[in-house]
C-alpha cells in the first residue's frame, strides 16, 4: 500500500467543494450575528432606557400612584427576593431527593416515570402552573391571593430543573465511590448523604442557583397567584409584589413615565439574573470538580 | 505489503529457546559419547595419541557445558518460565553437570593410558569393552527420555544400571585374582580396575539423568539406586507419579 | 530397591508464613456450588471452594473467566448491581452469609474489599478517609480513640510515615500507590477478619506494586486475604494456594485447577492451567 495511490480529485470538484464551503460559512456567520445582534439590541435596549430611571429613590421607595412624581420598585425588589426564597425552601430539598429517588434507589421503573413526570412538569407553559396554582390554592385551599401561592406556583416550575440537573450532577459521582462505601458496609442512605451528596455539592448547588435564577424572572404564574402589592410586605399570606409583576404593570400602562420606570426595573431583573449566572460561571470550574 | 509473518504462537521466543538448548543438549550428549568410546578405545589398543586427543577434547565438552548453563539462565532471568518449562531448564541444568562428569571420567581414562608409558596391558580387555557399550547405549537412551519426556524408558533403564554393576563386580573378582597370584601385576590390575571403576560411576551418572527425566515429567523427585527391583518395587514404582 | 523420596524439604517462602492454614475452625472462607448471574448471563457456575484463614488465596484466569463476580459474592457486593443474582452458598466461619435472613450490610461490614482504580473519598481528607468505615458505620468514638485507630490502620497499611504530615490533605493528593494503600487503611479500619482485593496493583507502577505485595504478605499474618489478579507472577509472589478459573465454552465460568502456589506452577495438574500459566493460550 503506497501513499500514491490516493489520487486527487479533479479540478472541478475541488471548486465545487471550495463554493460549498464558502457559502456554508457564510450563512453560519450570518445566523449567528443576527442571534449575537438581538442580544445585543436587547441589552442596549435596556440599558439606554433603563438606566435614566435608576437611582436611590428607585430602590427604595414604593410606587407612587399615577401623576405623582418618583417613587421606586422597592417593594417588588423585596417581594422577588421573599417569593424567590420560599420557593426554593420548597423547591430545592423536594428536587433532590426526587434526583435522588431517580439514581441511587434506582427502582427501574419507577425512575424512568419519575423523570419522564419532571419533564413533562418543566414542559407546561407557566401560565398553565400559575392556573392550577390558582385554582388549587388562591380559590380552593387559601382563599386568597398570597406570596405563599406564589412561592408554590414558583416551586413547581423550579422542582424539575433542580431535580434534572442535580440528578446529572449526581451520575457524574463514579461508581467506585458507591461501591467503597457500601463495601465498608454502610447502609445506603448513608452512602447517599455522607458520600454521595458531599461529593456532588458543587453540581447541586448549581442546581439550585440556576432554578432559582429561572424562577426569579417568571411573570405569568405570579399574575394569577401573587397578585402584586403596591406597599413593603412580608406577609405570606396577603400579595406580594414581584420585579416582573411591576414590570408588566408599569409596562402594560399608558403612562411614558411608567414606562420608563418598567424600562428601569428591567434593567435590574436583567442585571441580577446575569450577576448570579456570572458568579456561577466564575465558580462552577473550580468548585465543580 | 507487509513483511512480517505472524505464527500465531503467543511463546515462540520461549519456545524457539527452549528448542536450541534440546539441539545443545543432544550435542554435549554427542560429544561425550564419542569420548567414551575412543577413550576406551585407545586404552584396548594402548594409544597414547588417541588418548591426548580425548584429554584435548574434553575442553570442548566444559564449554559447550557452561554455554548451555548461560543460556538456561539467561531464559530464565528473560522468559520467566513455569511449569513445564521449567521442569525442562532445571533438568538441563543438572544433566549438563552429569554429562560433564561423564566427559571427566573419560579423561580419567585417556590418563591411564598414558600412565602405562608403553608396557603392554595386563589382558586383553572383553569386559571393559562391553560396560562402555552399555554405558553408550544408556547414555543415548536416557537423554532420549528426557528430550521426549518418556518416564517408563527413564525408568527402565535405570533399572539396567545392574548390568554394569555385575560387570564391574566380575572386572573386580578378576584383576582381584591376578594381583593375588603375581603381585608385580598390581600396578597394571589398579589401573584397569580405575578405569572400570569410572565406566561404572558413568553408569551412575546416567541413572542421575533418569532421575532428572521422571523428575521433568512428574515433577517429584526419585532416586534410582543401583539395586535390582523387587517385584515390590516394580508395583510401588509403577503407580507413584 | 527403589525409593522414591519425599518431595523437596526445601521450603519455601510462602510456606513458611502461611503454615497450612488455622483450619482449627474450618477454612475461613467456604462456598458451596456457588453460582452468580448478571441477568440472564451465567458468570461464574458451580464453585465449590474452601479458603484458609490466615493466609493469601490467588484467583487467577483470563479476562471473562469470572474471578471479580466470584470475589464480589465473597462479600455480597455482586447484588449492588441491577439484575444481579446469586444462588448457592457462601460460608464465613461457620455462617452462611446468604441465608435468607443475613443483613448484607452487615456482612460487608465484616469482610473489607480494596477495588482495582484506587479510590479514596475526593471530598475527604486522609484522616477523614480511614475514619470513613467506622463513621459509615454509624460507631460512635472519641477523638482520641479516633486518632489512635486512623494512625494504627495507616501504619499496618505501610502509610503512616508518608502522611502523617498531610493528614488533613485529601486523599486524592496522594500518589497512585499511596492512594491505593490509603484504601487498604480504609478498608482495615473496620477491622474485618477477610480482606478481598480485585486486582489492587493493576493500575499501579512496579515499585508501588512492590510495596503493595510486600504489604498483603504481612497483613497475611492476620487476615484472610483472597486476591484477584491477571498477574501470574504476582499470584505466585504473593499466595499461598491459587484457584484457576476459566470460561467454557458455554461461557459460564467455573473452577479448573485449585491447590498449593508451588505446585500449580511447577506442576499443575490440569492441561489448561499449564496452557494458560504458561501463556501458551487460545
Amino acid at each position: 500500500m503506497t501513499a500514491a495511490a490516493i489520487a486527487s480529485p479533479s479540478w472541478r470538484v475541488r471548486r465545487r467543494r471550495r463554493v460549498a464551503d464558502t457559502i456554508m460559512a457564510v450563512l453560519l456567520t450570518a445566523a449567528t450575528a443576527i442571534a449575537i445582534g438581538l442580544l445585543l439590541l436587547i441589552l442596549g435596549y435596556l440599558i439606554v432606557n433603563g438606566l435614566p430611571a435608576l437611582n436611590l429613590a428607585f430602590f427604595t421607595e414604593r410606587p407612587k400612584p399615577f401623576g405623582v412624581e418618583g417613587g421606586g420598585v422597592g417593594p417588588a425588589i423585596v417581594g422577588t427576593l421573599i417569593v424567590s426564597a420560599v420557593a426554593g425552601i420548597i423547591a430545592i430539598p423536594i428536587g433532590i431527593a426526587a434526583a435522588i429517588f431517580v439514581t441511587e434507589l434506582r427502582p427501574g421503573r419507577w425512575g424512568a416515570i419519575v423523570r419522564f413526570a419532571a419533564e413533562l412538569i418543566a414542559g407546561l407553559p407557566s401560565i398553565a402552573v400559575g392556573v392550577f396554582v390558582w385554582s388549587f390554592l388562591v380559590r380552593g385551599l387559601l382563599g386568597r391571593y398570597s406570596a405563599i401561592a406564589g412561592a408554590v406556583a414558583l416551586a413547581v416550575i423550579m422542582i424539575p430543573i433542580v431535580a434534572r440537573t442535580t440528578e446529572e450532577v449526581l451520575r457524574l459521582v463514579p461508581g467506585s465511590l458507591r461501591e467503597a462505601a457500601l463495601a465498608l458496609g454502610a447502609p445506603r442512605w448513608r452512602v447517599v448523604m455522607r458520600v454521595v451528596l458531599p461529593t456532588a455539592r458543587a453540581g447541586v448547588a448549581t442546581a439550585a442557583v440556576l432554578a432559582l435564577a429561572r424562577a426569579a424572572g417568571e411573570t405569568a404564574p405570579l399574575l394569577l397567584t401573587a397578585l402584586g402589592n403596591l406597599f413593603f410586605s412580608t406577609d405570606l399570606l396577603r400579595p406580594i409584589a414581584a420585579l416582573p409583576l411591576q414590570i408588566y404593570q408599569y409596562a402594560a400602562s399608558p403612562y411614558d413615565d411608567w414606562h420608563a420606570k418598567a424600562w428601569g426595573a428591567s434593567l435590574i431583573l436583567v442585571a441580577v439574573i446575569a450577576l448570579v449566572s456570572f458568579a456561577l460561571r466564575a465558580f462552577a470550574p473550580r468548585v465543580s470538580r | 505489503m507487509s513483511a512480517i509473518q505472524h505464527t500465531g504462537r503467543s511463546r515462540q521466543s520461549l519456545d524457539d529457546s527452549i528448542e536450541r538448548l534440546r539441539t545443545d543438549l543432544r550435542r554435549l550428549a554427542s560429544l561425550v559419547d564419542m569420548a567414551i568410546d575412543r577413550s576406551v578405545a585407545s586404552l584396548a589398543r594402548l594409544d597414547e595419541r588417541a588418548a591426548r586427543q580425548v584429554i584435548a577434547d574434553d575442553a570442548a565438552v566444559n564449554q559447550l557445558r557452561y554455554a548451555i548453563e548461560q543460556d538456561a539462565v539467561h531464559l530464565i532471568a528473560t522468559q520467566q518460565p513455569i511449569a513445564s518449562d521449567l521442569r525442562f531448564i532445571i533438568a538441563v541444568l543438572a544433566v549438563v553437570s552429569e554429562l560433564e562428569r561423564i566427559g571427566d571420567y573419560c579423561v580419567g581414562i585417556g590418563k591411564i593410558v598414558l600412565l602405562h608409558e608403553g608396557r603392554p596391558l595386563l589382558k586383553p580387555l572383553i569386559d571393559i569393552p562391553r560396560m562402555a557399550t552399555l554405558v553408550r547405549q544408556g547414555l543415548r537412551a536416557s537423554l532420549d527420555a528426557l528430550i521426549t519426556k518418556n518416564e517408563f524408558l527413564a525408568r527402565a533403564i535405570a533399572s539396567q544400571d545392574d548390568e554394569i554393576d555385575r560387570l564391574y563386580d566380575q572386572i573386580y573378582r578378576e584383576l582381584l585374582t591376578y594381583m593375588l597370584n603375581d603381585t608385580t601385576t598390581i600396578d597394571r590390575a589398579t589401573w584397569l580396575l580405575w578405569a572400570a571403576h569410572n565406566l561404572e560411576r558413568m553408569g551412575d551418572r546416567i541413572q542421575n539423568i533418569c532421575e532428572r527425566a521422571v523428575y521433568e515429567v512428574t515433577g517429584k523427585v526419585v532416586e534410582f539406586s543401583g539395586m535390582p527391583p523387587t517385584s515390590e518395587d516394580d508395583r510401588k514404582a509403577a503407580t507413584d507419579f | 530397591m527403589t525409593m522414591t523420596a519425599a518431595r523437596p524439604t526445601t521450603t519455601t517462602p510462602q510456606q513458611e508464613a502461611a503454615p497450612e492454614a488455622s483450619l482449627a475452625a474450618g477454612p475461613a472462607i467456604r462456598t458451596e456450588r456457588l453460582n452468580a448471574w448478571y441477568g440472564t448471563t451465567h458468570a461464574v457456575g458451580d464453585v465449590t471452594l474452601e479458603i484458609p484463614g490466615r493466609s493469601v488465596t490467588a484467583v487467577i484466569g483470563p479476562s471473562g473467566c469470572g474471578k471479580s463476580t466470584l470475589l464480589r459474592c465473597l462479600n455480597r457486593m455482586h447484588e449492588i448491581t441491577t439484575g444481579a443474582r446469586v444462588a448457592g452458598q457462601v460460608f464465613l466461619g461457620n455462617e452462611d452469609i446468604y441465608w435468607q435472613g443475613t443483613d448484607a450490610v452487615e456482612v460487608r461490614g465484616r469482610v473489607g474489599m480494596v477495588f482495582q482504580r484506587p479510590n479514596p473519598f475526593p471530598m475527604m481528607s486522609v484522616y477523614e478517609n480511614v475514619a470513613a468505615g467506622p463513621r459509615l458505620r454509624g460507631w460512635k468514638r472519641t477523638r482520641a480513640e479516633m486518632d489512635e485507630m486512623v494512625e494504627r490502620n495507616l501504619r499496618r497499611a505501610a502509610l503512616w510515615d508518608e502522611v502523617k504530615d498531610k493528614l488533613r490533605r485529601s486523599g486524592a493528593a496522594l500518589s497512585g500507590g499511596q492512594q491505593q494503600r490509603l484504601c487498604i487503611a480504609r478498608a482495615l479500619a473496620t477491622d474485618p477478619a477477610i480482606l478481598l482485593m480485585d486486582e489492587p496493583a493493576s493500575a499501579l507502577d512496579p515499585i508501588a506494586t512492590y510495596k503493595i505485595e510486600e504489604l498483603v504478605r504481612e497483613l497475611a499474618d492476620e487476615l484472610t486475604i483472597v486476591i484477584v489478579t491477571h498477574n501470574m507472577q504476582q499470584a505466585s509472589r504473593v499466595s499461598a494456594r491459587t484457584a484457576f478459573m476459566l470460561a467454557g465454552e458455554d461461557g459460564v465460568g467455573r473452577l479448573v485447577e485449585y491447590g498449593k502456589t508451588d505446585e500449580l506452577f511447577t506442576t499443575p495438574r490440569d492441561e489448561r492451567t499449564e496452557a494458560y500459566i504458561t501463556g501458551r493460550f487460545g
